[in-house]
């Protein structure tokens, strides 16, 4: 198979496969907890269900002093890749490309040289968070082999999209086949890895919020 | 449009736009001929640099050439398409421009040398010359 | 014109002087991307090269790579090719026609077995011979006949190169290229629809002086075809900072940004356009505003679309994600089920345990 051929290949029927995979998968999932539910409370309401759900979702996004003072480190590498990774993804023109062709809307990005910078520091904040994992006693204990896989094909699409942009090394159709590809990737594991964070811990949170809504305490 | 600028260089970005996109080159060249030179100085050594596909954007290679200037030998030479030799304002830094037939550009030299190669006369052409001579003198002789 | 003259004898004959040669020699070193002391090199070597034979056959193909070639309305410096050449079979640029023609052809090949330079644009329709015939012989055949006795191939443009536009989707000719037909003999694919004039005589040029050019995975010559459009082309500087033309005549498209928005294949394709350009360096598609084909590419007729961009998928992905969605509610409802009656079931299973259980056991 010709780079050319590859490229075709990974920009036509993998990308639907992957597509469909993924948010099949992603739709399973929230069925699955949808379906499961939760415990009826028999006691009365004490306060507003909703309210609670909310407040946890927006509370949680900020870290508390004493989670910082304990774990200071894990927080600001995580803040960094995670803003760097919604920089990357949704504020680089040809990415938005993308989503204008998948979803129909499209919205202004960053200057390309900015993002391949941004590309570049959520790669170092990565490269830290995971030697911490293995330096980390408790770390290292509680890692099993999903969680350095989810770490790998994270990784990956930054940076072979590094090198695409920057164009080292490989021919252009081989770079750009092979960024799509590890995409591709992580889109086929996102919804059975614990990548599904992404959508199930506005769940997680509206239930912890719902559950200390009812009961009238702090949420 | 017709383009005067040699080849392979890039041609900003329309003819009524400028280009805010300067490559930088024409400090790096100017450096490399006064290196060419001070060898040519100290060892005959000679050099020359092709401007083709060397990226300039047009307002660039105009600021090369204005700098390189016009010094005291031009020669016009009458090939396949003209060709002109200039001895720049910096002497044995000579500028060779190649243009085909229909004037354009089709080449572009500087060299550092006591004499650019296309000028001197060549021995295969004297050697056809000098038959041509011979001959038209044999017939003078017959008549 | 003997065809055992070396070419300096001949240009000489044709009243080149020597002088015009070392220009003809500066200005090919020039395009070949040599540095200028290679200048003596190629001189003294096409010098003694001697004329080689050149049969040229055209297949399916529109007649544009040979208007490429054929671009001089006036004498120029190129048009020293072709009388360094003795192009003895052409359709179009012969005088002969008919029988004579072929004749002419079988004469040629005969007389420089082993020796001659085969060129061939268009490509081979492979499956129903009657496709594309010459003189009643299949393209097939007379590839295959005139193959055998040549010293090298030349495949000029990309239906000779990669199939070109027969090849496209549905293909319903079983277009092929040469090199799929070909296995035995050195070939050097030179792609473009067309290809750069100036590439098309610079590789018969470094053909003569240096022999088979070094040729990259797809059998292209690096010297042409070594640099992507991309990494060539002057609006990068836009595309590194991200400043996009979005529609045709807009404003970033006067300001002249990069046109990767409007479906560039630059990124993906590899040619001198960039730098070398068209009609003598004039200007190539990109600087005339309109985004790269990828012309010099295999299957760029089928590369999903010029004007969708290179980051997007080719496929229709909204009936993918109805799809998707459609079958994850069906399949979530299932299992989510299933879940939940093996929730209710555990409930169920479940055995209190009173304080006349533990009594009993203690």
């Amino acid at each position: 198979m010709t780079d050319a051929e590859f490229l075709l290949w990974v920009r036509g029927p993998a990308f639907n496969t992957a597509l469909f995979i993924m948010l099949a998968g992603i739709v399973i999932r929230f069925l699955e907890i949808l379906f499961l539910g939760r415990k009826t409370n028999l006691a009365e309401a004490r306060g507003s269900e909703v309210a609670g759900g909310f407040r946890t979702i927006l509370r949680r996004s900020v870290p508390d002093m004493d989670s910082f003072h304990r774990s200071g480190f894990t927080i600001i590498a995580g803040y960094v890749f995670h803003i760097g990774l919604f920089v990357v993804i949704f504020l680089f023109v040809p990415h938005i490309l993308v989503f204008e062709r998948t979803l129909g809307i499209s919205w202004g990005g960053l200057p390309s040289n900015i993002v391949d910078a941004t590309t570049v520091v959520t790669i170092v904040a990565l490269l830290a968070v995971l030697v911490h994992r293995i330096k980390d006693p408790v770390m290292r204990m509680l890692s099993k082999f999903s969680d350095y896989l989810v770490w790998l094909v994270t990784i990956l699409p930054l940076i072979t999209g590094w090198m695409a942009f920057n164009r080292v090394g490989l021919s252009g159709a081989t770079l750009i086949g092979v960024h799509i590809l590890s995409v591709e990737l992580l889109m086929i594991l996102f919804p059975f890895t614990k990548l599904s964070h992404a959508f199930t811990l506005f769940l997680a949170r509206w239930y912890n919020g719902a559950i200390a809504g009812y009961k009238g305490v702090q949420s | 449009m017709t383009v005067h600028g040699t080849p392979g260089a890039s041609p900003g970005c329309g003819s009524d736009t400028p280009c805010n996109v300067p490559t930088g080159n024409v400090t790096p060249l100017l450096h490399e001929v006064r290196h060419a030179l001070e060898r040519w100085l100290d060892a005959g050594e000679e050099y020359a640099i092709d401007l083709r596909g060397i990226p300039m954007a047009p307002g660039e290679e105009d600021q090369l050439l204005g700098t390189l200037g016009e010094g005291e030998v031009r020669a016009d030479l009458s090939l396949t398409g003209k060709t002109e030799v200039v001895e720049t304002r910096f002497p044995a830094v000579w500028l060779v421009t190649h243009y085909n037939a229909d004037d354009t550009i089709i080449g572009r030299f500087i060299e550092v040398c006591e004499m650019p190669a296309i000028l001197t006369s060549q021995a295969e052409d004297a050697r056809a010359g000098l038959e041509f001579l011979e001959n038209l003198l044999s017939e003078n002789n017959l008549q | 014109m003997k065809k055992d003259q070396t070419l300096g004898e001949t240009l000489r004959q044709q009243g080149v002087s020597r002088r015009s040669f070392l220009k003809f020699c500066a200005t090919t070193a020039s395009l070949m991307a040599l540095p200028p002391s290679m200048i003596p090199v190629i001189a003294a070597t096409l010098e003694k090269a001697r004329r080689p034979s050149v049969i040229w056959l055209s297949f399916q193909e529109c007649t544009g790579c040979t208007e490429s070639i054929t671009r001089s309305s006036s004498a120029s410096i190129e048009d020293l090719i072709f009388n360094a050449i003795s192009l003895d079979y052409h359709h179009t640029l012969q005088a002969a026609s008919g029988s004579a023609a072929e004749e002419a052809r079988d004469t040629a090949m005969q007389e420089n077995h082993g020796k001659y330079i085969l060129v061939v644009d268009g490509s081979i329709p492979a499956e129903n011979n009657g496709y594309s015939t010459i003189a009643g012989i299949s393209n097939v055949d007379m590839l295959k006949e005139a193959a055998a006795g040549a010293a090298a191939i030349v495949a000029v443009g990309s239906c000779s190169s990669f199939g070109g536009i027969p090849h496209a989707n549905p293909n319903p000719t079983g277009a092929v290229s040469v090199s799929d037909l070909i296995k035995d003999k050195p070939i050097v694919n030179v792609p473009g629809c067309p290809p750069i004039p100036a590439v098309i005589t610079g590789v018969l040029v470094q053909f003569l002086t240096f022999g088979l050019p070094e040729l990259d995975h797809l059998g292209r010559p690096k010297a042409f075809y070594g640099q992507s459009i991309h990494d060539r082309c002057y609006r990068r500087p836009f595309y590194d900072k991200g400043l996009f033309a979005d529609t045709f005549d807009d404003e970033g498209a006067r300001k002249g940004w990069c046109l990767y928005k409007l479906g560039c294949k630059g990124p993906t394709t590899y040619n001198a356009c960039a730098t070398e350009k068209w009609n003598d360096g004039t200007s190539f598609p990109i600087q005339a505003g309109h985004p790269c084909l990828g012309c010099s590419e295999p299957d760029f007729w089928d590369a999903g679309s010029f004007y969708r961009s290179l980051s997007t998928p080719t496929e229709n992905i909204g009936k993918t994600a109805i799809y998707a969605a459609a079958g994850g509610l069906l399949a979530g409802a299932i299992v989510g089920s299933a879940l939940r009656g093996r929730k209710q079931s555990a409930v169920k299973a479940h055995q209190r345990v009173t304080i006349d259980d533990l009594d009993k056991e203690s």
